[in-house]
């Protein structure tokens, strides 16, 4: 797509100025992360961008030292970014087209840890491998 | 056919774990055009939403409103909403045809009967009856019919939203939207020539998340996706503010990216969810393309006097354009009564819904 996106008539991008706003509410929720421990996330997809602006406002916020990729309904890529506390969430679909992005201001997205209900699942798919064991 | 089975148990059948869930619940969400932050409660509410019977009735349209919808590979989120409903009946994608395929819809319909979610894509020709028919059914016969035992209709494409292209001056079919015609149930109308694919599986998900019609503005549509129009939201505004537009598709201006609005985007007038949705999977949309909006959500914009015209005004209240609609309505001689009206209110209440506000509480449906 990046050969299709360069080849856009709007050659001298107009901004939205949107990317400079994002990043003061990242440092608003970080804060609030610290003093309330309240988490904070952020739908991508609602905001409009010009051609651009996404990949700037990505590039601002850099590549920290987490990356977890998830293989549930598609990949799912969390990166930890050069802000500790700062994630970027991708959710992809099989054919590994995106179908969500997120920035959350947390300690781990929710998403990482593993579910009870899996867990549950685990257990008794465990048992009953045993069982037969026996 | 529709089952007892909550959409939970009928993805955790698939293999869909947990955190698999919780994936498709985000980006439910973020399609339903809802906080994040809603998402446990959206997860809590889908998780004992019962799988619907779906009945998707095609009339004079050129099938891509489905192109768009199955335009994806499954398994994409998309898919997994039409697993967690019961497609009984669309007559291109099924494999049935003739006498069974009219049985499929007449089971479906006797079994859900008064549940059942009636999707209808293309406009119903009212001129005559042969116009267009299934199976020997006029399409006006068949509305009528499937309408009654539904819980809500959902009409998707400007065709059975509005009439679209086949109502074009000076449609010589008679052709109408389904809200000329059905007058005693709540229609959700989801325009667009076509529509978004993750606006129409929104509109389903966010119906089967609340179990009731969501919000709609004054064309009937969900406020959700159509409650901000395409100028406001456009990356290219900030030309329009300025005064900087192209004037040709090969100037100065059209290099650089200026507003479209005098090369006749219908921007200011529609009200649509693309400059943020975006198409192909969030690629791009009409105007990052170079090109403006025709407006193709809107009521006429078959027959706005020519894409390429400026509009004459660079705003203009859309609600005047509500009652366009409604003429053919007359047309015909479908009246809404007091009657209808009240069993619209009827068929509303009696169907179960939640509201974000109960989410928020926690509570389920």
């Amino acid at each position: 797509m990046t050969e299709l996106n360069t080849c856009s008539a709007s050659g001298d991008y107009p901004l939205t100025q949107n990317v400079v706003p994002i990043l003061h509410e990242i440092r608003h929720a970080l804060r609030k992360l610290l003093d309330e421990g309240e988490a904070t996330i952020i739908d991508l997809r609602a905001m409009p961008f010009a051609p651009g602006e996404e990949d700037e406002l990505e590039a601002r916020l850099g590549t920290g030292e987490v990356t977890v990729r998830i293989e549930a309904l598609g990949p799912s890529v969390i990166k930890e970014t050069s802000y500790a506390g700062v994630w970027l969430v991708v959710h992809y679909n099989t054919e590994e087209e995106i179908m969500g992005k997120f920035i959350e201001i947390t300690h781990v997205p929710s998403i990482i840890e593993s579910q009870t209900e899996d867990i549950k699942s685990g257990i008794q798919a465990l048992q009953e491998g045993l069982t037969i064991d026996s | 056919m529709s089952d007892d089975k909550t959409l939970a148990e009928v993805l955790r059948n698939q293999g869909v774990s947990r955190r698999g869930f919780l994936k498709f619940c985000a980006t439910t969400a973020s399609m339903m055009a809802l906080s994040p932050a809603m998402v446990p409660r959206i997860a809590e509410a889908l998780e004992q939403a019962r799988r619907p019977s779906v009945i998707w009735l095609s009339f004079q349209e050129c099938t891509g409103c489905t192109e768009s919808l199955t335009r994806s590979h499954t398994p994409t989120i998309e898919g997994l909403i039409f697993d967690a409903i019961s497609l009984d009946y669309h007559h291109t994608l099924q494999a049935a045809s003739g006498d069974a395929a009219e049985h499929a819809r007449e089971e479906a319909m006797k079994e859900n009967w008064g549940k059942y979610i009636l999707v209808v894509d293309g406009s119903i020709p009212v001129g005559h009856e042969n116009y267009s028919t299934i199976a020997g059914i006029s399409n006006l016969k068949m509305l009528e019919e499937t309408a009654k035992g539904a819980a809500a209709i959902v009409a998707v494409g400007s065709c059975a939203a509005f009439g679209g292209l086949p109502m074009a001056n000076p449609n010589p079919t008679g052709a109408a939207a389904v809200s000329d015609i059905i007058k005693d149930k709540p229609i959700i109308n989801v325009s667009g020539c076509p529509p978004i694919p993750v606006v129409i599986t929104g509109v389903l998900a966010q119906f089967l998340t609340f179990g009731k019609v969501p919000d709609l503005d004054s064309l009937g549509r969900p406020m959700a996706f159509y409650g901000k129009n395409i100028h406001d939201r456009c990356y290219r505004r900030p030309f329009y503010e300025r005064g900087e537009f192209a004037e040709t598709f090969d100037d100065e201006g059209a290099k650089k990216g200026w507003c479209l609005f005098k090369l006749g985007c219908k921007g200011p007038i529609t009200y649509n969810a693309c400059a943020t949705t975006k198409w192909n999977e969030g690629t791009s949309w009409p105007v990052e393309s170079g090109h403006g909006c025709l407006g193709c959500s809107e009521p006429r914009f078959w027959d706005m006097g020519g894409f390429y015209n400026a509009l004459s005004t660079p705003t203009i209240d859309i609600a005047k354009t509500a009652g366009i609609g409604l003429a053919a309505g007359a047309a015909i001689g479908v009246a809404a009564g007091a009657l209808n009206r009240a069993k619209k209110a009827k068929a509303t209440r009696e169907h179960e819904t939640v509201t974000v506000d109960d989410l928020e509480k926690g509570e389920k449906s």
